[in-house]
């Protein structure tokens, strides 16, 4: 970040960047592709911009909704004791719960694992496909972006993902237990969700949607 | 990347007499209510944050209580119905031999839950000692507090899978029992809680006595 001595001066706002965790301020310099900016007193990644980032980050996007919708109704786990079997699928376990008060508990977890995420998804694809196109920024682009950033913590399928692992350690004892299809489709969501968090900068996006490029 | 140069201090946004948004990094001057750039509503510092935090704090730990001392899980197999709380479940798998996994339920559900308690009561209260070595500590603190509480739920979704994958009619059925949803709220008050606590408050080292670098 290059130097500057005349902190008299009204600082330009536009050249300003702003850590969001520990309020402290820098002169903006966007680094090259490759590198990232990184906050020196609390180490929060500012700015880290990925080669052709948007649309690697459109190609997950899809290849999530698909993965989504196709975990949620096939089943993840089969169980077979003495003839009795089972098998559920994501949409079975979010409503396990179903009985009486417990029913908030169902719909809490159904969102978790698969509203959030699928929520999250459209809204990056609404945000980022008319960016990366070069046409001026979708209506609401903004907020939509600005929701998608807030949704980010309630987004569970990963931790879901995990959970399956564990509930099966728990029940192999006592019933031979097998892997469904959405098993895998959620092994990869898990892979996708990390890379796009990882390609996805915040501020490169907040950028392009304040300067659209002009074409 | 730095404002001024290794040797000065880093300046805030609030000393430069600028609010930042913490949504989008974007600078405006102090007192803009909402950020022009992405509509976040804009404070320097967010003082009325530490009541949401205790407010959320003490539900969640309220919601803790029942957690442990309801039935988590109810399992009915052929000849018997067994119903066990977090710490009854894992000090039962103690007893047939299985320390490990006893281990990481006492650590995943009762030890975790209950750091997470203390270090946003340490966080929320060391705000008012500000102290400029301890900074980076607590900062760190709060980074892994806000990344550790949503894998919380893993418990709630481990009860969610075995009470919808063991339906094995007569042979053995488990079904969740009430303390799975305080748990969840437990959970839920507590991501909230660490949500609403404003980290750039750690970060002001002498805010209330007037800085004498201080630009405006």
């Amino acid at each position: 970040m290059k130097d500057t001595d005349d902190h008299t001066s009204p600082p330009d706002l536009e050249q300003i960047i702003v850590c969001p965790q520990c309020d402290a301020v820098y002169q903006l310099k966007i680094p090259s592709i490759g590198e990232k900016a990184v906050c020196e007193r609390c180490h929060t990644v500012l700015i880290e911009p990925r080669k052709q980032a948007g649309l690697k980050i459109i190609a997950i996007a899809f290849a999530t909704f698909v993965l989504i919708l196709g975990a949620t109704f096939f089943p993840f786990l089969n169980i077979d004791a003495a003839g009795n079997k089972n098998s559920v699928s994501v949409m079975d376990a979010a409503l396990a719960f179903s009985t009486g008060p417990l029913l908030l508990l169902s719909l809490a977890t159904a969102a978790l694992i698969m509203l959030v995420p699928l929520a999250r998804v459209m809204l990056t694809l609404y945000v980022l496909v008319p960016v990366v196109l070069d046409l001026p920024p979708a209506r609401h682009a903004m907020q939509a972006f600005r929701l998608s950033q807030a949704l980010q913590p309630w987004s569970m399928a990963e931790i879901f993902a995990l959970g399956c692992a564990v509930a099966l350690v728990k029940v192999a004892d006592l019933a031979t237990v097998g892997f469904g299809p959405a098993f895998w489709m959620f092994c990869g969501l898990v892979v996708l969700i990390v890379a796009q968090d990882k390609f996805m900068c915040k501020w490169s996006v907040w950028n392009s949607l304040e300067n659209p490029k002009k074409s | 990347m730095e404002f001024a140069g290794k040797s000065q201090k880093i300046l805030s946004a609030r000393e430069m007499g600028l609010v930042a948004c913490t949504r989008c990094t974007r600078a405006w001057p102090i007192g803009t209510p909402v950020c022009q750039r992405c509509g976040h509503k804009m404070l320097s510092r967010d003082f009325g944050s530490m009541q949401r935090v205790w407010a959320f704090w003490v539900m969640g730990l309220l919601c803790y209580i029942p957690a442990n001392a309801y039935p988590m899980l109810k399992t009915r197999t052929l000849f018997q119905v067994d119903e066990s709380t977090i710490v009854g479940g894992a000090v039962e798998l103690a007893h047939h031999g299985a320390y490990g996994i006893a281990f990481i339920i006492l650590l995943a559900s009762v030890a975790i839950p209950l750091a997470k308690f203390w270090a946003i009561a340490f966080l929320a209260v060391s705000v008012k000692r500000p102290n400029a070595e301890a900074q980076r500590s607590r900062h760190v603190m709060y980074e892994i507090v806000e990344y550790i509480g949503r894998w919380s739920m893993i418990d709630i979704f481990v009860v969610a899978i075995l009470s919808s994958l063991v339906q094995l009619k007569t042979l053995a059925t488990i079904n969740p029992g009430p303390a799975s949803m305080f748990f969840a709220l437990s959970v839920i008050f507590t991501m909230l809680s660490a949500q609403a606590f404003d980290s750039r408050l750690i970060w002001d080292t002498n805010a209330s006595d007037g800085d004498p670098d201080q630009h405006v």
